[in-house]
This record gives structure tokens, sequence and C-alpha cells, in this order.
């Protein structure tokens, strides 16, 4: 197929509904567009906090300082914070591919509520840009760190309540997506298509929006209890005011402990849809994986204390919720062997996706492992709020979540434009992304295990060298971002045009239309296998 | 590394091998596992891929052997934690207060110090204190942390091993100078202990000016010096009556730091800034420092002058 020839369907991309050109998408109630909304903004957001992220290394690659003040200092490790975990990384997923593929995956046209989903990103990016503003308006960029520790955050008088106004808004988007998917699968599956009938990443994606409607409120509370504290002088949690600062802290990871797994299950729901894509085999344990899915929902609310130990709780919570945390270890440990075992036995075809998948289960696991130190008590104590700390979320969440949205924007490309990416040039990104993140964030769990305390503008001499290799490590790693980002950007038309299933995937997504039409299936289609069959049935 | 200066970094540092040591074999053995797959199974080598997909057995036995391994973790950080909360009844207290940003250790009867000073082989407590925001101490050496919250009575203790100098962190953030809220702990023989505490003025008896009180009582000195150093504000050495230049928006101009520009630079503290410094890091203080402190704090800056 040549590369000018184009595809002969109308798809969901030249579709004209009652608005036209720029209006067309702003007022487009289509998933697929909505999800390209999303994509486009949280990538835009995504590159911003980066940057971001990159001015802290550059600010860090030696002790005293170097480019910028404390205070600005704790700006940037406060905005970054906040555009990546509520902008970027809580939304992330479930908000580009979720909404994209979701339908698709269950043999839906279209989300339950297109409306309320279009009203859910007009509050993400309300807030979005409110975040934003934050960092310029009145009083100079928050300066709490993304957690808002009260009685800090209570004092401060930089922008706190733009920040924390900013987080509330997000959060309503995040419910209001959730309530959407749950609806979306409880009554949109296929004919047919049972709940073990259902491709992984849509169980995936169920799992998390049960976590986002129940929790979410909670943090919307607290922080709207910040606010009143701030404003009106009511004394919640501010000790001068007759509060107490630990109900803040258990309030807020009540919800933030559980947004570590809105962020990682559709994660792995996604890289779960790739292992047996690339190795045309069925997915190892489809029980298992669901089920474990389910026990990370739902015992990940309890283990809330961990964030905790060294705050003074009593010593039994501490036992419990250690306890707890080595048990939520179980269901992952449980699906990185299903994956690897999905792998097993394969004709194996290690293209872009495969390799990010890949990479998430090795980072995964450096991230989940290191996770158990910070769970057993003893050592927590010493690696509480040290850079090891740092350097373990960032494989989670970035190597992990990161990496996994790396790996489902090269699986679903052809799929969402039509158009392939130059796989080279990809693979080439991905080698420099790869390296770049272990040498960026590895150091951080050296010097943290020798003590270097987290979101410190200046350091100790010991700590030089470790800081010094992690900026280089930064550097790298905006550069493959950069690559990755203009491949996709400069192919987007310029590439071969794809066809309908480039991987030779089975699930629903890929017997259709690159890319699909506006409603995606002409005729519903009626499910009679279960999901990842790729022999045909004799 | 693991330098075990304290009686607790034993339990801490075996638990660190145990989880360590489990994990690397596992991270290594799982990714060698993958390549193996990789290059065994790739597609221009095996045309056609297996079709089985589960095995009930498999998964019973990568649920059980995880699940016993950390369960030892558990254990493993149960042990060494639990003596960190058995405190010996004979172990000498410190008061250790925590504000923004420094550490202050009360030995007793007006004995301050901004390092702590301790005995070896000597179980000692410290009884933390916030003054103000979140702080945690942390000496890396001893493996112990516990944070600093207002409100709450926190306290760790540890017995040090051996004679010498430690980093004392704080690693909870508080705030605009949070990496600059280091000490140092100095292990020292009894005999030499007791000779510094001997020695150790009782500062602390000393009535404050009434001044100092108010500055004290507000958290001032977080970001004014009174030594002439250059913190976050103006040093309040020679101060009062001194000729300043500000700047009222962007518009620099020379004013005299007499009684009525001490009053405004208090309540509206961002109206006029000593030029050097920036806008915006202090909230008005109308509300919380009345006149008749103000005219106190006048009389304190007095003294303050021509040393």
């Amino acid at each position: 197929m040549s590369k000018n020839e184009k595809y002969s369907h109308e798809s969901y991309l030249e579709y004209q509904g009652k608005y036209k050109g720029i209006w067309g998408w702003l007022f487009s109630t289509d998933h697929k567009r909505i999800g390209l909304l999303y994509l486009y903004s949280i990538a835009f957001f995504f590159v911003v906090a980066a940057i971001l992220g990159l001015l802290i290394r550059i600010e860090l690659i030696a002790p005293g300082p170097t480019i910028m003040d404390a205070q600005t200092y704790n700006g940037l490790f406060t905005v970054h914070g906040i555009i990546m975990i509520f902008i970027v990384v809580i939304p992330g997923l479930g908000a580009v591919f979720g909404n994209f593929f979701l339908p698709i995956m269950i043999g839906a046209k279209d989300v339950a509520f297109p409306r309320l989903n279009l009203l859910s990103w007009y509050i993400f990016i309300l807030g979005a840009i409110l975040a934003v503003a934050s960092q310029f308006a009145g009083g100079g960029a928050p300066d709490t760190g993304w957690t808002f520790y009260v009685p800090y955050s209570s004092t401060s008088s930089t922008n706190v309540i733009f920040a924390l106004t900013a987080a509330f808004i997000l959060g309503f988007s995040s419910i209001l997506t959730g309530i959407n998917f749950i609806v979306t699968i409880h009554r949109l599956r296929a004919p047919g298509m049972g709940w073990f009938k259902m491709p992984l990443f849509p169980w995936s994606l169920y799992a998390t929006a049960w976590i986002q409607v129940l929790a979410t409120p909670i943090v919307g509370i607290t922080l709207l209890m910040v606010i009143a504290e701030r404003v009106l002088q009511i004394g919640f949690f501010d000790p001068a005011l007759g509060g107490d600062p630990l109900l803040f802290q258990h309030l807020f990871w009540i919800y933030s402990h559980p947004a570590v797994y809105i962020m990682i299950l559709p994660a792995m729901g996604v890289v779960t849809e790739i292992f047996p894509t690339f190795s045309q085999k069925p997915v190892f344990g489809y029980g298992a994986i669901v089920i474990s899915s389910i026990a990370i929902a739902a015992v990940g609310y309890f283990v809330w204390g961990h964030h905790m130990f060294t705050t003074g709780i009593s010593y039994w919570s501490r036992w419990f919720f250690s306890f707890l945390t080595f048990i939520v270890a179980i269901p992952s440990a449980i699906k990185v062997f299903n994956w690897i075992s999905t792998m097993y036995g394969g004709s194996i075809d290690l293209k872009t996706p495969l390799l990010y998948a890949i990479s998430f289960i090795f980072l995964f696991m450096i991230g989940g492992f290191t996770g158990l130190t910070l769970g057993a008590l003893a050592t927590n104590v010493h690696l509480h709020d040290t850079s090891f700390v740092v350097a373990h979320f960032h494989y989670i969440i970035f190597g992990g979540m990161g990496f996994a949205f790396f790996a489902g924007i090269h699986y679903w490309y052809p799929k969402m434009y039509g158009r392939m990416y130059n796989i080279k040039l990809a693979n080439i990104a991905w080698g420099v992304l790869f390296t770049g993140f272990n040498v960026l964030y590895f150091p951080l769990f050296i010097i943290g295990i020798q003590g270097m305390p987290r979101r410190y503008f200046d350091y100790l001499e010991q700590f030089h060298t470790g800081h010094f290799i992690s900026t280089i490590g930064a550097i790298i790693l905006i550069i493959g971002i950069f690559m990755m980002l203009f491949n996709l950007i400069y192919y987007r038309h310029r590439g071969a045009v794809a066809p309908s299933n480039p991987w030779k995937g089975v699930t629903l997504e890929w017997q259709i239309e690159s890319p699909p039409t506006h409603e995606n299936f002409e005729e519903i289609p009626e499910i009679k296998t279960p999901p990842y069959l790729f022999k045909k049935e004799s | 590394m693991f330098g075990g200066a304290s009686n607790l970094a034993e339990g801490v540092d075996k638990a660190f091998v145990f989880i360590f040591t489990i994990s690397f074999i596992f991270i290594i053995g799982l990714t060698l596992l993958m390549i193996y797959i990789l290059i065994r199974y790739r597609r221009s080598k095996v045309k056609e891929a297996m079709q089985f997909s589960g095995s009930i057995k498999l998964e019973i036995l990568w649920t059980i052997i995880p699940l016993i391994l950390v369960l030892f973790m558990f254990y493993y950080g149960w042990v060494g934690f639990a003596p960190m909360r058995e405190v010996p009844d004979d172990a000498m207290r410190i008061r250790t207060i925590g504000r923004m940003w420094e550490w202050e250790f009360d030995y007793g009867q007006g004995k301050l110090s901004k390092v702590l000073v301790i005995p070896v082989n000597k179980p000692i407590r410290l009884d933390l204190v916030s003054e103000d925001v979140n702080h945690s101490l942390f000496i890396p050496a001893f493996r112990v942390k516990e944070d600093v919250v207002p409100g709450y009575d926190n306290w760790l203790w540890f017995t040090p091993l051996y004679t010498g100098e430690y980093e004392i962190m704080c690693t909870e953030y508080c705030g605009l100078l949070h990496y600059d809220m280091v000490t140092r702990a100095r292990v020292v023989e009894q005999d030499e202990f007791e000779e510094w505490l001997e020695n150790l003025e009782a500062t602390g008896l000393v009535p404050d000016h009434p001044g100092l009180a108010v500055l004290k009582k507000n958290g001032c000195m977080a970001c004014h010096s009174l030594d002439g150093a250059k913190l976050v504000g103006p040093t309040f050495k020679n101060l009062y009556n001194s000729q300043k230049t500000v700047l009222v928006g962007r518009e620099e101009s020379v004013i005299l730091a007499d009684d009525d520009y001490i009053k405004r630079a208090i309540y509206q503290p961002n109206d006029e800034i000593v030029k050097g410094y920036s806008r915006g890091l202090m909230n008005s203080y109308e509300k919380l420092i009345t006149p008749a402190e103000i005219q106190l704090i006048i009389e304190y800056l007095k003294t303050l002058n021509g040393e």
C-alpha cells in the first residue's frame, strides 16, 4: 500500500456531525474524539510537568543554588507533583484509552452517557487551567508539595487555595468518568459478552472506576476542609486552631493511596492486551488476572497507613497497615507471573509496543520490590521521606503507568489514526527513554539508603555523585521523550497507511476499520467465544 | 552504608538484607527468564504459538510462595521495629524542639543546645515537640526517624554505640529552608558529656526581652536574623532608624526605618520591600501582633543597634 493512498471508508476523524471544524471536536460527544481531546491535553501537561521535573534535576546537579532559589524550587516540585498526579497520571490511561477503546472492546457504539463524558473533559480542563494558573497568580506558586500537609498548607502565604480548588475540580472529572465507565460496562456489553468473556483492559477499567467513584469524594471534602480552615479559620487540622494535623493525613491518604491503584490498574490492563497479541497466544490465567485486579482495588483501600508509619500512629496500627501492605503485594506478583507465562510458548514479535510492555514489567518489578522495604516497619523507619521513596514511586508511576501509556499509544496508534509511525525510530526512542529512566531514578535509591531526604533544595557533599548521575539521566530521558513525541506527531499524517489489524490482534477493536467509523460497528457483533482465542474454532 | 551506630541499626539492617536479597533474586531471575522467552520463542524461529491458557496448579504455586516470602519480610520488618517502641525506663530524656527551620535540644534547667550532645552507650529518649508545622527527626546512622507533629507527644529512642558525629536532618517538608534544617548528633564519653553539660550556659533561664518574646512567639526569627546574617528577610541587627532602599511596586525609594515603617512592615509587609528581598513571602500580622506588642518589638530592636 503506498504512502499517499488513503483508506476508503469515512472514519470518525472525517465524520461531519452538527458542527464543523474545531467545533466538531469541542462539541463532539463521540467517545473517540473525546479520547483524543484528553490525549492532546494530557500530553501537553505531561510535557510541561516533565520540563519542570528537568529543571528540578538541573538544580540538584550540584550542591548549593544552581539555577534557582529555594522558594522557586519548592514551588517547582509542588506544581510538578500536582500536574503529574492530578492531571496526567490519575486520569491518563482511563480518560485516553479507556474512552477510546472501552466501548469498542465491549462492542458498543459509545459510552453510556456521551454528553456527561464531554462535560467531564471540560471539568478536567477547568481544573487543569486553574492548577497551572496557581503557579503564576497572586502570592506565587504553591509550595506545600502535592500532598498539602497541614499545618504548613494552612499557613503558607502562597497560592494554596488555587491549587486545592484545582485538585477538587479535577476530582469531579474523575468521579464522573468512573460512573460513566461502570454503567457502560454493566449495560452496553455486546450480546453474548458475559462478564468473563470481556477483555482484560475493560476489566481493569471496571475495577478502577469503582475506586474513582468511592474514594475521590473523600479527598474532595478534605481539600474543601483545608480551604475552610484557611479562609474561615475553622480548626479542622491546624493545632493552632484546635485541629488535628494527623486527621488530615489520614483523610488525604484514604484517597491518595487507592489513587495509586487508579493509576496502575489500567496500566496493567493495557499491557495485558499487548502480551497475547504479540505472542499470538491466549492470555495466561484470565481468571487470576481478573481476580487480582479486584483484590488490588479492594485491599488497596486498607493500606493508607503505610504513608504514616513515622507520624506517631499507634504500635498496632503500624503493625496492621504493614501486614496488609504485604498482602496487597500478592495480586501484583500474580499478574507478573501470568504476563510472563503468556509469552512463554508464543510466537513473539518484539515490536515497539511489546518493548514498552516488557520494560513495564522490569520497571514495575523494581518499583514493587523496593516497595516491600517501604512496607516493612523497620526498614520504612530508615527510608521514609528519603529519595528512596522518590525513586520507588517514579518506578511505579512513571516506569509503570508511564511506560504502559507509551506501550498503549504505540499499540493502538495505527487503530486511532489509520497510520503507522516509524517503527525503527520508535525502537530507538524506546532505548533512549529506557536508559535515561534508569540512569535518572536508580541512583536515587542509593542516596536514599544513605539518608538523602526528599524535597531538599540543597544537600550534603556525600550525595553529590548520585545526584549528578541522576541529572544526566534526566537529560537522556527528556531527549527520549521528545524523540518519541516527534515520531508520533510527524508520522500522524505522513506514515504508511495502517491496515485494520497490523498486529493480528483478536479483540474487537482489531475487527473494525482503522481508523474506526463514527459508530464503530455497522452491526453490533455477537460474542460467542472467550476474548483471547487465536486459532479459529474447528 | 551499614554503619550500625545504634542498638537499633542491626534489626533494621537485617530486614534490609533479607528483603533486598529476595528481591534481587526475583528481579534478576524473572528478567533473565523474560529475556530467555523472548529469544527462544521469537517469531523468526517459532511460527506457530502454543495455545494453552492457564494452569490452576501454577496459579496456586505462585500465590502461596510469594505469600510465604512476604510474610517473612513482614516478620523481619516487625522484629526490627518492635524494640524502637520499647524504651528502657532509665533512658535519658531530652526535650527536642523542631521549629522552622532549626532544631533545639533542651537538657532541662534552661540548658539549651543546637547540637545534640549525648553520652555513648546510654539509652537516649528524644521527646519531640513542634512549635509550628510538621517536621521529622532523622538520624540515618542510628536508623531512627519520627515525625515532629504539633499537638502530638511523639518520641523516639536509641542507644548510640560509638563516639563520633552524625547528621540529623528534617525529613518532613516544612517550607522554605526545609533543606537547611540540619544539625549534628555528637556522641561523646560519659565524663566528657558531663563536663559539656556543666559548662552549657543556661540561656533558657534568662527571661527574654519582652520584645524578643513577641518575635519568638510569632516565629519571626525563622526569616530575620538577630546577628546580621542574611536570611529570607532582612536582619534585625542595626535595623532601627537605618536608611533602607525599598521597592514600592517597581519604584525604588529610600526610607527611614522608624517606628512608623516598622509598623507598616509588620501589617502590610508586601507594600514596601527592602531591595534584594522577595515579595509575597510574608503575611500580614495585623491580626496576630497588637500595636502594643509592636512597641515592645521596637524597644527590643533598639537594643540590637551599634553592637
